[in-house]
């Protein structure tokens, strides 16, 4: 009976039509499912075991993470992640709503200026710290430049003094990041009503009250996107300090993502590179997290 | 906004451009340094200026570079590692475009329970330190016989590279018009069809900031590379760090930049010939909507 036959048809077709969307969205599914919150579980269960060059899953309670507290090149690497992520979001803030509030003067060729200001962010990492190795080289570099231009007193030699390279990991990363942070602002500038700021300047108020009092307050979800975006990037920054130091001169550049690159790969402690994975990850869930979670909530207006 | 000052030439406004120019040069600077050293000789470096232009421009750091710089112990350059980045992006742009792209039309037109969870998840593994995935990817990657390997890098930059293209296009589906899709049911059109014929010819800036986002991604990426692919497979951003990095013989500064350069040229192509897209791909990988 064809028509039974061709109902039956039908029936599967739209079945399918009905499984389909979630048919496609699968792979991807599994995917993420698998090499992210899979990968996930499987590593914070190594930081609890006994793995060293090979996993062992024996469970091993809080030793590794023992291990890691008692490092003394962790320790190193926590201070250097605070005091970097710290002057690298201050640095490029301050920088980046100055040269967005600049910008943002009715400026002649301001499409140029932006493009020079946001190309750095366009290249790798690598490339920056090549560049900015040679650069500040001392000897070389800025130094000598200086002293050709008869600064001879002029002294540089930040990248190879272990108590200021760490410094010249932030400039470089101010350098590459201000621009993306200027973008961010000037987006938010083009965003506020221009109403209050009229009856400001009707009322006579000079410009830098008008932005201290009535604009910069405004961009508040700027600041926070800004400050939640550069936290998760310092955390993150592995590649600039390889780089630029190495890691050195010693440890004395060292940062969590570099630490754990080592310990993996080098040192053959996985217990110890999945412990401090771990950590660095539970300090970005808990900045994005939260941050996520109202960005997706509240309608935008 | 922007009314807040005039247009009047004043001192105030000498200040203000001069400022601006100011911060122009200085982020210039690391670039033209990086490129005039690219053309001078080593002993013109050693002697000159770093400032200065080239007294005599030279193509020979830029031919070593491409062609015979020594990484590890291999002696031919740098142009196997910067065909393998290629070999490495075109498929994994490609293919995570595409799955971000169906995934995207998925969670905003075929709405089903959960999509919130879905996305939720796939949003937050944009933001994961990838340091927590190294040590079960190098060993999965061994399974699969694909450590060392391009084919191994293109898989783990899809996979990580799907929430992105998904939050992309989800983004941009969303203010899509729903009419439109409704009317298109009504009138039979399916799955793959409302899909080809409807959302896909309307999505090319979102598809151009997808390619771009991922495109400079997967090329400046150097942890997956230097964590994956070591020796022959590797990309250039590790091979570059190699070059640059090595601690044997003397250091040919001219050779290294030329080679930062190769490095960097095709980012900075992309990025002059697409800024306004690639600073679209910034903001939504930034604020999300």
């Amino acid at each position: 009976m064809p028509n039974a036959a061709s109902r039956r048809h039908m029936g599967a077709r739209e079945r399918l039509q009905r499984w389909l969307p979630k048919l496609v969205l699968s792979p991807s599914c599994v995917l993420v499912l698998f090499f992210v919150y899979g990968f996930i579980a499987w590593t914070s269960y190594i930081s609890f075991s006994d793995s060293g060059m090979l996993p062992d899953y024996t469970w091993a309670g809080l030793r590794q993470w023992t291990r890691l507290w008692q490092s003394w090149t962790w320790g190193i690497a926590l201070h250097n992640i605070w005091v970097f992520g710290l002057l690298y979001i201050v640095a490029c803030i301050l920088l980046g709503l100055l040269l967005a509030i600049l910008l943002d003067q009715r400026i002649r060729a301001e499409g140029v200026l932006r493009t020079i200001y946001l190309y750095p962010m366009a290249l790798s990492f690598i490339v920056t710290g090549t560049a900015w190795q040679w650069f500040l080289n001392p000897g070389l570099g800025l130094e000598k430049t200086m002293h050709d231009l008869g600064w001879q007193s002029f002294s540089f030699h930040w990248l190879i003094d272990s108590k200021m390279a760490i410094y010249t990991v932030v400039i470089a990363a101010v350098w590459q990041a201000t621009g993306f942070v200027m973008a961010m602002f000037l987006a938010g500038l083009r965003g506020i009503d221009g109403e209050m700021i009229k009856a400001a300047q009707l009322d006579g108020a000079p410009i830098w009250k008008i932005y201290l009092r009535i604009i910069v307050p405004q961009l508040r979800p700027v600041f926070l996107s800004a400050v939640v975006v550069l936290a998760h990037l310092a955390i993150k920054s592995f590649d600039l300090i390889v780089a630029m130091t190495g890691g050195g001169p010693g440890n004395a550049t060292a940062v969590p993502a570099t630490f754990m690159y080592s310990y993996a790969f080098s040192r053959n402690e996985m217990g110890i590179a999945a412990a401090s994975a771990v950590f660095m990850l539970a300090v970005i869930a808990a900045l994005i997290i939260p941050y996520l979670y109202s960005e997706l909530r509240e309608p935008r207006p | 906004m922007s009314a807040v000052a005039g247009r009047r030439f004043t001192l105030a406004r000498a200040l203000l451009y001069t400022i601006l120019l100011l911060f122009a040069v200085v982020y210039l600077m690391p670039l033209y340094v990086m490129l005039t050293t690219s053309f001078k000789t080593l002993e013109e470096i050693h002697q000159g200026n770093m400032l200065a232009l080239p007294g005599q421009w030279t193509l020979a750091p830029w031919r070593e570079a491409w062609g015979s710089a020594c990484i590890g112990l291999e002696c031919s350059g740098i142009h196997g590692y910067f065909f393998n980045s290629i070999k490495i992006v075109v498929p994994a742009v490609l293919i995570s475009g595409l799955l971000g792209a169906f995934n995207g039309y998925v969670l905003t037109k075929w709405r089903f329970r959960g999509h919130k969870i879905v996305f939720g998840l796939m949003l937050f593994s944009c933001f994961i330190p990838f340091q927590i995935i190294l040590l079960p990817m190098a060993r999965v990657l061994g399974i699969l016989h694909l450590a060392n390997s391009t084919a191994g890098l293109v898989l783990v930059h899809i996979v990580y590279g799907i929430g992105f293209t998904t939050l992309f296009f989800r983004n941009f589906y969303a203010a899509f018009p729903d009419e439109l899709v409704r009317a298109a049911k009504l009138d039979g059109a399916g799955f793959f069809t409302l899909f080809f014929r409807i959302l896909l010819p309307a999505s090319v800036p979102i598809i151009v900031v997808t390619v771009i986002w991922q495109f400079t991604n997967v090329w400046n990426d150097f942890l997956f590379g230097v964590s994956f692919a070591s020796g022959d497979s590797a990309p250039i951003t590790v091979a570059l760090n190699n070059l640059v990095n090595s601690s044997t013989g003397v250091k040919a500064y001219n050779v290294n930049m030329a080679a930062a350069m190769v490095a960097a040229v095709p980012t900075l192509i992309v990025y002059v010939l697409a800024g306004k897209y690639f600073l679209r791909g910034l903001m939504s990988g930034s604020v999300k909507g």
